[in-house]
């Protein structure tokens, strides 16, 4: 992960998606998800429309659909309040295969489910085409408060650092024969957990004493200089425009 | 070996600042702790100091001092003739070059490129002078190949090579190095030994590797209980047997100097 490169979300592919400026992918991914938001929910059609604008930008990234629907399993534990509206929302109800379904409910439930997938589908898609270095520089000349890319740019960095500490840990543990099996074994590993919140804490405090031997003032400095053209803002919007009309469309006929 | 006066300008010493003038440095924790009880040392530009002394001795102390992290209770620092104060503490840190002893806390940064870049940048460089003093960095630790890759995947020797040169990127007056030698195998042991005798510039290294002290400098500063106790060639000092036992130093089994 610490590459950039070799995170699950990401694809490492040459193509016009990948090569936009993060910020642009950002700032459109964020617009698009606000199209769909504000979609009325009867416009059944309009949400097809969406569903197709995202397939011609995985076309154009390059992105298989299947390797997309794969990680948006991810929606699942989400989704589960859905499957109970239509079951629990108010009358009037319609029957359906022995089932008393309330209609609000349903409307509701898919109401969820499809602004919920075409949000999920939105960030898998610029998770695709922008690996995590890029989004928190993104997010940095978006200004973004600077604690939080500074914070999120040290967890991009430590957290396999610390998972190896947790790892050698575990392997201390069993080397001397501890083999939890059951909930009141794990007594153990709770106090290893304490020993790494310890020990990361500690990373923290030499990591910022390096930091201000460096010259660290309190932000990051910006190190790439690749500025973003209108030709980019233009490339990244047009799909937004796209979306924002299906979205008037969608209050036209609903 | 016995102190002369140990801030004396050696002859032939011209107008050029000493890198490096301590005088008189106190200093204790905010739990009462006296770490320091008054240390002088002075280096002057070019010189390889090692700073030798066993743990507790006040060693780590006295580097976070040089670049304005601590601040002295009584006493000076000077770095090239400019006195370590709060108004001064930015281009202090650019003067004193700190490797810190392990890798993992000093590269941060997603990437080598970037972590190399991120202390000039503070710095105030930018743009292609930015590109140009990373890459010069980079180049004088042999480490170019690996610019773009995560810090994360390099070796110990090549992680601390490159924590070497996020430290020469910033054109430090002195490089201060904290256990350069610990957890390297000996290859990268004698290359970083290498690397830093290539380098030409004035050090200050703290370390138990006795052997490691001999190699790389000629001068070495025996500091114990918060006073310097011993300074000068650093065969002399460590061919002093009843001088290393008093202060809880030794060379490794089967070592011997005369």
């Amino acid at each position: 992960m610490g590459a950039g490169h070799a995170h699950p979300l990401h694809l490492h592919r040459d193509s016009p998606v990948h090569r936009l400026p993060p910020q642009v992918k950002i700032v459109a991914a964020f617009l698009g998800v606000v199209c769909v938001v504000a979609t009325p929910r009867e416009a059944f059609a309009v949400f097809a429309g969406y569903l197709v604008l995202l397939l011609g930008v995985w076309v154009a990234a390059r992105i298989p659909v299947g390797w997309i629907l794969r990680r948006s399993v991810i929606e699942l534990p989400f989704v589960v309040l859905a499957v109970l509206l239509p079951l629990t929302g108010p009358d009037p109800r319609i029957e359906w295969l022995g089932l008393s379904l309330s209609e609000p409910g349903l409307l509701g439930a898919w109401n969820i489910l499809v602004k919920g997938t075409l949000g999920v589908l939105t960030s898998l898609t610029l998770a695709a085409t922008t690996p995590m270095r890029d989004l928190l520089v993104g997010l940095q000349r978006l200004h973004a408060p600077a604690l939080v890319t500074t914070i999120a740019t040290l967890m991009l960095r430590y957290v396999d650092v610390i998972a190896g500490e947790a790892r050698r840990m575990r392997l201390a543990r069993i080397a001397r024969g501890h083999d939890p099996r059951f909930l009141w074994q794990a007594g153990a590993t709770a106090r290893g957990i304490g020993a790494l919140f310890v020990r990361s804490y500690e990373r923290g405090e030499r990591v910022h004493l390096a930091m201000l031997s460096r010259g660290w003032t309190g932000a990051m400095p910006v190190l790439t200089e690749n500025r973003t053209t209108r030709r980019d803002w233009a490339a990244g919007l047009a799909p937004v425009a796209v979306a924002a009309a299906l979205a008037a469309t969608g209050w036209m006929i609903a | 070996m016995t102190l002369a006066d140990p801030l004396r300008a050696p002859d032939g010493a011209g107008a050029t600042p000493p890198s490096l003038l301590v005088r008189d440095l106190l200093f204790a924790y905010p739990d009462g702790h006296q770490a320091l009880h008054g240390v002088d040392l002075r280096i002057e530009p070019g010189e390889r100091v090692a700073l030798l002394g066993p743990n507790g001795a006040g060693k780590t102390t006295l580097v976070l001092h040089l670049n304005g992290i601590l601040a002295p209770g009584e006493g000076t620092v000077e770095v090239g003739g400019l006195p370590v104060t709060r108004q001064h503490v930015q281009e202090i840190r650019r003067r004193v070059g700190i490797v810190f002893q392990d890798p993992d806390d000093q590269l941060f940064m997603p990437t080598v490129r970037e972590d190399v870049a991120f202390g000039p940048a503070n710095f105030g460089l930018a743009g292609a002078a930015l590109a140009e003093r990373v890459d010069q960095a980079l180049a004088a630790v042999g480490m170019q190949e690996q610019a773009d890759r995560s810090p994360l995947h390099l070796s110990g020797g090549q992680r601390r090579r490159v924590a070497l040169a996020t430290v020469l990127a910033c054109d430090p007056e002195i490089l201060v190095l904290d256990e350069p030698s610990s957890n390297l195998d000996p290859v990268a042991r004698r290359e970083l030994a290498e690397v830093l005798l290539g380098l030409g510039r004035t050090m200050l290294m703290v370390t138990h590797d006795l052997p490691y002290a001999l190699q790389l400098c000629p001068r070495s500063v025996v500091l114990d209980d918060g006073v310097v106790v011993a300074d000068g060639p650093t065969r002399e000092l460590l061919a002093d047997r009843a001088l290393l036992e008093r202060h809880r130093l030794e060379l490794p089994f089967g070592f011997s100097l005369s």
